[in-house]
């Protein structure tokens, strides 16, 4: 079973020399932690830089330099800053070339919910509902069940959706699916020391098993 | 043209109880300080906020949820604000939840003359309830429509009396499309600098945007997640 750093480490995988990449909040944003060295790769923030960097150092936090988590960053060499309706051209014209996110539920047809709880929670969409609905490349990194123990992989979402028919890959602490475009979670590779049957268990939408399943090498 | 007014007092003196405010920044970044606390000082009730976010409880547009001066906000994200949560849970507030996206682009249409845009967001979800979906090659769109609001404010890094204004790093975010958004806007800056010393080619927003600068003081600029690393 992977850690959220073995989720972010193997979704780090995914990525291809010369991505623009938008990382969500989350385990999503680890995955900069782990993009190799030597690979050339921009990362999107979407309150308006090209060019993220790591934290800056103890003392030198510029409180005007955020990610869109909110969080102090610094800002790389050769870096872009504009505004917000700009970014989200950027991300609308099909620019930005992998979208990583996390979600609370995604069903077998590509289907996700992340941004509401009904009567519970309530905490808004930002930029999820622009990205999931015009980025060809979607990644989710989640867990495999919520804290009640019950699979977030579905065979229709219960939660509110922030975009339909739009989630190409998985990566959990259990597994990495692919959707498929004609429906269902189609299992790629087991966590290291999870079996096949863990991941059935987990998983409440339709589960597509073919062959044998490796194991994740990280 | 000089559009230099003498502070914040000034600046809002005519925003009145029931207006629809644009106010720029994302997170607590790039938020037009002076005038939010003009805004809490003056009591204004009953107003929308168009704002990314709604502050933290004590920061921000948080200030003037607490004194119960918004009716409805108009947001993207909303999630570090306890207060908000409440008086939304509790029905209290309204709230209309946007697409970030979204959310900048009806800004962006205002201040390009446009009443709608078409975008992807939201299309099966919640958000499409009751509004237009066109089809164009074969995907569909949500009509979503240009903001209107009364004033906007925003605030810039550096800005002359004729309202030219340039902003710094991610600051930037929602100020430039709010600026061009209002009926009236406001811009506070850090520095007001001489006519001239901006180099054109150089500047954000355009003076013919804004109506209204001051160099505002005392900046607190909070930062919401400080996050380092070790030397």
């Amino acid at each position: 079973m992977l850690d959220k750093e073995g989720i972010a480490k193997r979704i780090a995988k995914e990525i291809k020399d010369g991505y623009y990449v938008n990382l969500g909040i989350g385990i999503p944003t680890l995955v900069a932690n782990f993009i190799p060295e030597g690979m050339d790769v921009v990362l999107q923030s979407e309150n308006g830089l090209l060019g993220i960097g790591p934290f800056p150092f103890e003392g030198e936090e510029d409180p005007d330099t955020i990610n869109a988590g909110k969080q102090t960053i610094t800002i790389l060499p050769g870096s872009a800053i504009f505004d917000s309706a700009m970014s989200f051209g950027m991300i609308r014209a099909k620019k930005v070339n992998l979208t990583i996110l996390g979600a609370m539920e995604v069903a077998e047809n590509g289907d996700i919910a992340s941004w509401k709880i009904p009567g519970k929670m309530v905490k808004g969409m930002g930029g999820a509902m622009d990205l999931v609905a015009s980025a060809e490349n979607i990644i989710v990194a989640m867990q495999h069940v919520n804290k009640a123990g019950e699979s977030k992989l579905l065979a229709k979402c219960s939660l509110p959706l922030t975009g339909i028919n739009c989630v190409k890959k998985i990566v959990t602490e259990l597994a990495v699916l692919d959707v498929l475009p004609e429906g269902g979670f189609k299992l790629l590779e087991r966590a290291p020391g999870v079996s096949v049957e863990e991941i059935k268990n987990a998983t409440a939408g339709k589960l597509i098993i073919e062959g044998d399943i490796p194991e994740m090498v990280i | 043209m000089n559009k230099v007014v003498s502070g914040a007092d000034e600046a809002i003196r005519d925003i009145a109880d029931g207006m629809t405010l644009m106010l720029g920044g994302f997170g607590l970044c790039g938020l037009p300080e002076n005038c939010i606390a003009a805004l809490v000082k003056k009591g204004v009730k009953e107003l929308t906020c168009i704002s990314n976010n709604a502050g933290v409880d004590d920061f921000g547009i948080g200030l003037m949820l607490k004194q119960r001066q918004v009716k409805k906000m108009i947001s993207s994200y909303v999630g570090e604000n306890a207060e908000f949560e409440r008086q939304l849970l509790s029905g209290e507030l309204e709230v209309e939840l946007v697409p970030q996206g979204t959310l900048a682009t009806r800004c962006m249409a205002a201040g390009y003359g446009m009443p709608a845009i078409f975008t992807p967001a939201g299309i099966g979800t919640e958000v499409a309830e009751g509004k237009e979906v066109r089809n164009f090659k074969g995907k569909d769109y949500l009509m979503e429509l240009a903001f209107e609001a009364d004033f906007a404010i925003v605030k810039a890094w550096k800005g002359d009396a004729m309202g030219n204004l340039v902003y710094r790093s991610t600051a930037r975010n929602f100020n430039p499309v709010m600026a061009m958004a209002g009926k009236v806007t406001i811009a506070e800056v850090e520095e007001l600098v001489e006519v001239g010393e901006l180099d054109p080619d150089h500047i954000h927003t355009p003076g013919i945007y804004v109506h209204r600068i001051f160099q505002g003081k005392d900046y607190e600029k909070r930062i919401e997640q400080r996050t380092v690393r070790k030397k």
